[in-house]
């Protein structure tokens, strides 16, 4: 286990677990460790623990067990108010009966700063979101976007070097939402602060973060930058969760190096890549990306395993083509394939063979 | 532009894009789209005004027509010039400051009002009345009722001395009375409907004064007691008008029926032996507080239809014909009773924000199923009947209660030295703060149960500690929850009758409870009216405050 000397450690999760009645663990040995400065997305379906885990590095929740650490320092006994980390919420929490000046001043009317160095920072951390001319009004008066760059300079105008965020973009519209997006992860980076945000949108985790961890049952399933996450999922919820998957279930029948051979349970042999299996004979759950399928028959490598395939529909999406296959007994085997000049338009009722790549076909844990 | 005709058929409000010439938009068929939209939205009006009538009916039934009778009869005042039509009339030329008594005009027009009103029984109504404003008129308007009597015997009696036909009923008749009213009495078997009374004109001509009193006598006669004027002997204010007449006029051309027994009284009346007394002589007679010049005062005072008395009684103030002045100290006691009314609706007010607040708070912060049972203890007040609530109070609180007898027995009191708790404000402040506690809780509850639980841990995260946090986040939006709460509390307390009469004994009672006596025990209505409209307007002027000062639309009851 990562050991509490790891100097590079800004916030530090060590075995951490977390009961509401004593019956069941919502978050179930936690480990974290976070460098400062970068941006960490908590990714994950409602339940499965994350916004426990940003609640007790708030403050608000304690740990039933274990230590959470800022900065080397553990604050499990810290009172949220005197820890000072920055918090965006889901809902904004904007006082609504303050102006936005006014909730804008309170962190550093709390911290007892004088009258003009308030100001000033007010004006500097409205001017960083854009939202100089709105500071005499009431959140009411501000759309929804707008309450959320207020919100976002809420948290960081007392300068804090840590920022939490709570699904702060929920409640916004799509293009909205990629907007700011884009706006956090830059200003982020543009004032070096750390980050821990936490969402149950996939998207938002890869195209943001800098790592993303995903929970599931209490417990981190995987933490890896957004491609490695994506390409290289180390079991099949993650591979599952993130992003479009086809699977098919089987028994390994051969290890070589990190190279396997997987017979599929309608006999057909298909070659991966073993991730989490270690024995002949296992079951197994293979995971293949839409968009690394191979229908060209002279694209594919020579030698590899294909599969026979029925083309079940044809729909078109724009930038896009998204084909549905009945592959080896599976009838929701996808293949997505670029909308290129060249590209070839499959019809319903074709008949094609299908293959891969065997570094793109990963052999996972079979289905719990 | 096409002219307006063409856009009354349908063809025409096409190429207009659906407008006239006017600019009006218009319809698919050629009507203005505003007459259209009325149209359509009427029959939807109609519903629903259908729909709300039951209920407007009601309230206007039971709610603004008792309010709107109450502000009248706080300042009606027909009493007296119902009861007294022609004293009032003359005592309009009468100047009250010269310090002289009324002239004999008026006490001749008391005399003929008040006789009518005793034969009515109306003049202990209206000597009541006026007593509110001047103690003892009422029993000078009773003595006057038995009394009047002696002024008309001093002339009955001589006439019947000269004629015992004068104290005879029918010969009465057959010198006032038509023919025809005559004859119908005479076949009238008192259970039909009474004929008309019907005087002779020549006689109403030659005795105006005795005309007038007979034929009153004769109607109530007939009408109330539903007798014969025909076995009747007449009133002894007959007797009077007809001396007053025979004064007057010269009988020795009348030559109709009973000519005779009138001409002999006349000669009677001219006779320089007939006893007469003056109306004044006669009233001092009854009860000498008739010659009161500040009765009379009082008198003119209310003579009018419509006053202001009632109101000035209810703010201590005293209408004299000088003007409007304020009581004797000793006896104001309307503004002291407002005054404590508003003082200690405010002291509940503020014990139930106190008590109710942290109650409010807690409910709102736990977990729905712990809340609901807290809220059954909460309620749990409303389903114990207000009676049995203050009685329990009252066994709390007295001095041989369980409280006194709890700290006695503690040795924290002596036992002569038992805690007066109840019979007094503070009696009165603790049973109606805990009568209208839930009235302050449900209403902040509902509003606090509104406030994220985020807008708490915003203001800790951004380093504010929990009493700021409290103060500066929490508190500004639990205002409104307050704000409706006290409204309610207040005005419901400042109105309140059972729990004041019931511990309040003689110094925690309310102004309502004041009323309530005016309304009956005294039957003061006109006072109670009075009392009762300055306390609506005292609500609404709060109301009004609390409104320029918090804003109304700050206040929640929920959602």
């Amino acid at each position: 286990m990562p050991d509490s000397s790891n100097t590079d450690a800004f916030v530090e999760f060590e075995r951490v677990q977390k009961s509401y009645d004593g019956v069941q663990l919502v978050v179930k040995d936690l480990n974290l460790t976070m460098p400062k400065g970068e941006f960490l997305t908590m990714l994950g379906p409602s339940g499965s623990g994350k916004t426990t885990c940003l609640m007790m590095l708030a403050g608000f929740e304690t740990a039933t067990h274990g230590d959470i650490r800022l900065d080397g320092r553990p604050i499990n006994n810290i009172p949220p108010h005197k820890r000072g980390i920055g918090m965006v919420f889901q809902n904004y929490a904007l006082f609504p009966h303050m102006t936005i000046a006014e909730n804008l001043s309170f962190p550093l009317e709390v911290r007892k700063m004088g009258k003009s160095d308030r100001e000033a920072k007010v004006k500097r951390a409205l001017d960083m979101v854009e939202m100089g001319a709105f500071g005499g009004r009431r959140p009411a008066q501000l759309s929804g976007g707008q309450q959320q760059r207020i919100a976002l300079a809420r948290a960081l105008v007392f300068e804090p070097e840590l920022v939490l965020m709570d699904e702060p973009l929920g409640a916004l519209d799509k293009q909205l939402r990629e907007k700011m997006q884009f706006e956090i992860t830059h200003l982020a980076h543009r004032l070096g602060i750390t980050v821990v945000y936490v969402t149950h949108d996939q998207t938002e985790a890869l195209t943001m973060s800098d790592r993303v961890a995903v929970f599931d049952d209490g417990r981190i399933q995987q933490l890896a930058p957004p491609d490695e996450l994506y390409e290289k999922p180390q079991n099949s919820f993650v591979a599952q969760f993130i992003g479009e998957n086809n699977t098919l279930e089987g028994v390994v029948r051969e290890i070589k190096g990190n190279q396997c051979l997987v017979q599929l349970d309608g006999g057909e042999l298909i070659d991966a890549v073993p991730v989490n299996v270690s024995e002949v004979g296992e079951r197994t759950r293979v995971s293949i990306r839409p968009e690394r399928v191979e229908f060209n028959k002279d694209r594919l490598q020579e030698g590899v395993h294909t599969l026979k395939a029925e083309v079940l529909e044809f729909i078109y999406m724009g930038d896009i083509f998204r084909t549905r296959l009945k592959v080896a007994g599976n009838d929701e085997f996808v293949i997505k394939t670029r909308n290129a000049p060249d590209q070839v338009r499959l019809e319903p009722g074709a008949q094609i063979e299908i293959g891969w790549l065997p570094e793109d076909c990963r052999a996972l844990d079979a289905a719990k | 532009m096409t002219d307006a005709t063409s856009s009354q058929t349908p063809g025409g409000a096409a190429p207009n894009d659906g407008r006239d010439a006017s600019g009006q938009m218009i319809a698919a068929d050629g009507r203005p789209l505003k007459k259209s939209l009325a149209r359509a939205l009427r029959a939807q009006k109609l519903r629903a005004l259908a729909l709300i009538a039951p209920l407007l009916l009601f309230v206007l039934i039971t709610f603004i027509a008792p309010i709107a009778d109450m502000l009248f009869r706080s300042v009606e005042n027909q009493i007296v010039s119902d009861t007294m039509p022609r004293a009032t009339e003359a005592l309009q030329d009468w100047d009250a400051n010269a310090g002289e008594l009324p002239p004999e005009e008026v006490f001749e027009a008391a005399y003929y009002d008040l006789f009518i009103a005793a034969e009515n029984k109306a003049h202990t109504r209206l000597g009541s009345r006026l007593n509110y404003e001047e103690s003892g008129m009422s029993s000078m308007f009773r003595r006057a009722g038995r009394g009047l009597d002696d002024i008309g015997e001093v002339y009955q009696d001589q006439f019947k001395d000269l004629n015992g036909d004068w104290d005879e009923a029918r010969p009465w008749a057959e010198l006032m009375g038509d023919a025809t009213w005559i004859s119908q009495l005479e076949s009238w078997d008192g259970e039909s409907t009474a004929p008309r009374v019907a005087l002779r004109d020549d006689i109403e001509a030659l005795l105006p004064r005795t005309a007038e009193a007979y034929q009153i006598f004769a109607e109530f006669v007939q009408t109330v007691d539903e007798d014969n004027p025909l076995e009747e002997e007449p009133w002894t204010m007959v007797h009077t008008a007809l001396y007053q007449d025979l004064l007057d006029v010269d009988v020795s051309g009348y030559s109709g029926p009973r000519a005779d027994m009138l001409k002999a009284a006349d000669a009677l009346v001219a006779d320089p032996t007939f006893e007469t007394i003056t109306f004044k002589d006669g009233f001092e007679e009854i009860d000498e507080d008739w010659l009161l010049l500040e009765n009379w005062r009082v008198i003119k005072a209310y003579s009018p239809d419509y006053t202001i008395g009632y109101f000035a009684t209810a703010a201590d103030l005293e209408k004299t014909p000088d003007g409007i002045s304020l009581r004797d100290e000793d006896e104001r006691i309307y503004a002291k009773l407002f005054q404590r009314t508003l003082f200690m609706s405010l002291v509940i007010t503020a014990s139930c924000i106190l008590l109710g607040y942290p109650i409010a708070y807690l409910l709102s912060n736990l977990p729905m199923r712990t809340a609901n049972l807290l809220m059954i203890l909460v309620l749990l007040p409303f389903w114990t009947s207000l009676l049995v609530r203050t009685s329990a109070w009252k066994v709390m609180l007295q001095n041989q209660g369980v409280i006194n007898d709890t700290l006695v027995w503690l040795g924290m009191v002596a036992d002569d030295g038992r805690l007066q708790m109840i019979n007094n404000q503070f009696g009165t402040i603790v049973a109606m703060t805990h009568i209208l506690l839930p009235f302050m809780i449900l209403p902040m509850y509902s509003v606090m149960s509104t406030i994220p639980p985020s807008y708490v841990r915003a203001a800790k995260s951004l380093g504010a500690t929990n009493w700021t946090t409290f103060w500066r986040v929490y508190f500004p939006q639990s205002v409104p929850g307050i704000g409706a709460g006290s409204i309610l509390v207040f005005i419901l307390s400042i109105g309140y009758y059972i729990t004041p009469e019931i511990v309040g004994g003689t110094s925690g009672i309310f102004i309502s409870n004041r009323i309530a006596y005016h309304i009956s025990s005294s039957l003061n209505w006109g006072l109670a009216a009075a009392l009762g409209s300055i306390l609506l307007v005292v609500v609404l002027a709060l109301y009004w405050a609390y409104d320029r000062i918090v804003g109304i639309d700050n206040v929640k009851l929920g959602g």
